[in-house]
């Protein structure tokens, strides 16, 4: 266990002398080998990280440092890091070495983090329990029979089973959000454009977004106000002026107007998850936050709208991978062709393979107007319910999954029962909203509870500013 | 809408996989299951409704058009399969 509560307070005791860097980062090295059947990274670079830690140290010492410096950072295998893995967890990529440095690490490791290592997901971020890895499945710490949700299950767990201060995680429909209320940690899905997505492999480009896992609030502000922002190598990132997230975090000068979309608590909601979030929502409500019922009458059709438009981004995006330039190449090559068929067959897994398919019929000829055309139809309307329901309501609350923790195998063979627990987050990501989800409780059995509180575009302070008050107000009598 | 086995075969040949028997009968299966699934936007109406292809809409980006200086053709090609000099190496493409 460290003995600080957020990268404030160790960088404090850094500065004062009494931690160590280097010790800490030792630490954290020898809790990741000492959980090692976890399986939460896929590498671990710790030359790199005791090189960077004595580095850093010096700054501190001189009082150069940057404003992370000391925090120390697992990232989700599908962001590049010069000359380490970037593998996403795919069989196809298992020998790559990146050779440029996605901007958000940069920005991270210019602020001086350390950065541990790569954490495993689902290949190619595809799917929601993290058994879909080459790497292996990661098991959930809290109970090691359960998953620990995906796809930034490694990211999640290497947060919530302390082998590092703080991780990145990629949410394209959840991804950020469901592990984190799997494993009991903040887990923040920025708006769309908020972050740059330069050197993150794309899994599907207009959904993807990069977001941290924390065991505070105040260390989850501090990475989305340095990786945020617009980048010349990204044109979608965009130029909106980024707050001082982690210094604006305590100013809770305004009770918001929140809003609870009754289409969110329905049939399919566990009765303890239900349950948790209603009891947060009566302190919010008894502490002066207004509550209001509001509709979001087109959720219902947030899961087939999603898997529609993925899927299809997916087969394009993925169509790179060819055995020609970089990744695998099967040893069956005799001919072009063979290279392009043997090579993404032998490389690719059952999810990531079955998406592709999915993803080129729905673009195919006689088809594209009825599934992608109509589906972007449908993310239309989906995204209206959220811009009328946001002119009336600061936030929302909802749950992040309809489930707890399920068993690993529970539901791997039956890939829509899997995509059909995706209910609760898609939504962020087809509307482009960024999304928290916040640890508020423990099931009877012990395991994790996450209530997700949305927001506009770009109003990521509104969501921090009210996690930050749960977390301090509400979760600290608990 | 049914997807037959023979569609499969066909969308994993544009897909550039090739599938096994049991990976064609399996796959058959699921996606009729989840297309039959996404039928469900049927039920919306959609007549006037405008696509949305981002959900952050804005104005297209310019740049001036300057070369910038990108990655070395040597960093290229060091995760290349197969290369040779300035290239990468594929199999022969045109018969003798």
């Amino acid at each position: 266990m460290v003995n600080y509560k957020n990268h404030s307070e160790k960088l404090q005791k850094l500065k004062s002398g009494e931690l160590s860097l280097e010790d800490n980062v030792k630490f954290f090295l020898s809790e990741i080998d000492k959980n090692k059947k976890l399986n939460a990274f896929n590498f671990v670079f710790s030359d790199f990280a005791l090189e960077q830690a004595k580095t850093v140290q010096g700054k501190i010492k001189n009082n150069t440092n940057g404003k992370l410096a000391g925090m120390v950072v697992a990232i989700k295998d599908v962001l590049s890091l010069k000359d380490k893995p970037t593998a996403c967890s795919s069989k196809i990529l298992k020998d790559y070495i990146a050779v440029y440095t996605s901007t958000a690490v940069q920005k991270l490791i210019d602020e001086d983090a350390i950065i541990i290592g790569k954490t495993n997901c689902d290949e190619f971020a595809m799917g929601s329990s993290n058994e879909n890895s080459a790497f292996g499945a990661v098991l959930n710490p809290v109970d090691n029979q359960r998953v620990p949700g995906g796809s930034s299950g490694g990211s999640a767990v290497a947060v919530a089973a302390g082998l590092c201060d703080v991780s990145l995680g990629t949410d394209t429909g959840g991804s950020i959000r469901q592990p984190a209320s799997f494993c009991g940690v903040y887990g923040l899905k920025p708006t769309y454009s908020r972050v740059s997505r330069y050197g993150l492999t794309a899994f599907a480009s207009s959904f993807d977004s990069i977001g941290p896992f924390s065991h505070s609030v105040e260390d989850a502000a501090k990475v989305l106000e340095v990786i945020s922002g617009k980048d010349e190598k990204d044109s979608t990132s965009l130029n909106v002026e980024v707050p001082n997230y982690s210094a604006e975090l305590t100013n809770i000068d305004k009770k918001y107007k929140i809003g609870i979309p009754k289409e969110y608590f329905g049939e399919g909601l566990n009765e303890e998850i239900k349950k948790a979030i209603e009891d947060v929502v009566a302190k919010l409500k008894s502490s002066g936050f207004e509550i209001v019922d509001i509709n979001l009458p087109h959720n219902e059709y947030t899961i087939a709208t999603y898997y529609i438009l993925t899927t299809a981004e997916a087969s394009s995006n993925l169509a790179r991978y060819d055995g020609a330039r970089y990744g695998f190449r099967s040893n069956d090559a005799a001919t072009l062709l063979d290279m392009y068929n043997n090579s993404r067959s032998e490389g690719f897994g059952k999810e990531v393979k079955r998406r592709i398919m999915l993803g080129t019929y729905v673009l195919s000829a006689g088809y594209y107007d009825a599934y992608y055309k109509k589906a972007q139809k449908a993310r239309r309307l989906i995204k209206n319910d959220f811009d009328l329901a946001f002119k009336n309501v600061d936030l929302i609350i909802a749950p992040a999954s309809p489930t707890l923790p399920f068993k690993i195998g529970e539901k791997s063979e039956d890939p829509l029962e899997m995509y059909l627990g995706d209910i609760y987050t898609t939504s962020a990501n087809l509307a482009g909203i960024p999304g928290i989800s916040v640890p508020v409780a423990n099931s009877e059995e012990g395991l994790p509870i996450g209530m997700q509180i949305l927001a506009n575009q770009f109003d990521e302070l509104k969501l921090l500013k009210t996690s930050y008050f749960i977390q301090n107000e509400i979760l600290k009598n608990n | 809408m049914a997807v037959t086995r023979k569609d499969v075969e066909h969308i994993a040949q544009l897909a550039k996989l090739s599938l096994e028997e049991n990976e064609v009968e399996s796959l058959t299966d699921q996606m009729n299951d989840i297309l039959g699934y996404v039928e469900k936007l049927n039920e919306l109406d959609t007549e006037n409704i405008e696509p949305l292809s981002h959900p952050v809409e804005g104005n297209n980006v310019f740049r001036e058009d300057v070369p910038i200086k990108s990655i070395a053709s040597s960093e290229a090609l060091k995760n290349a399969p197969s290369a040779s000099e300035e290239f990468f190496l594929v199999p022969k493409v045109i018969n003798n």
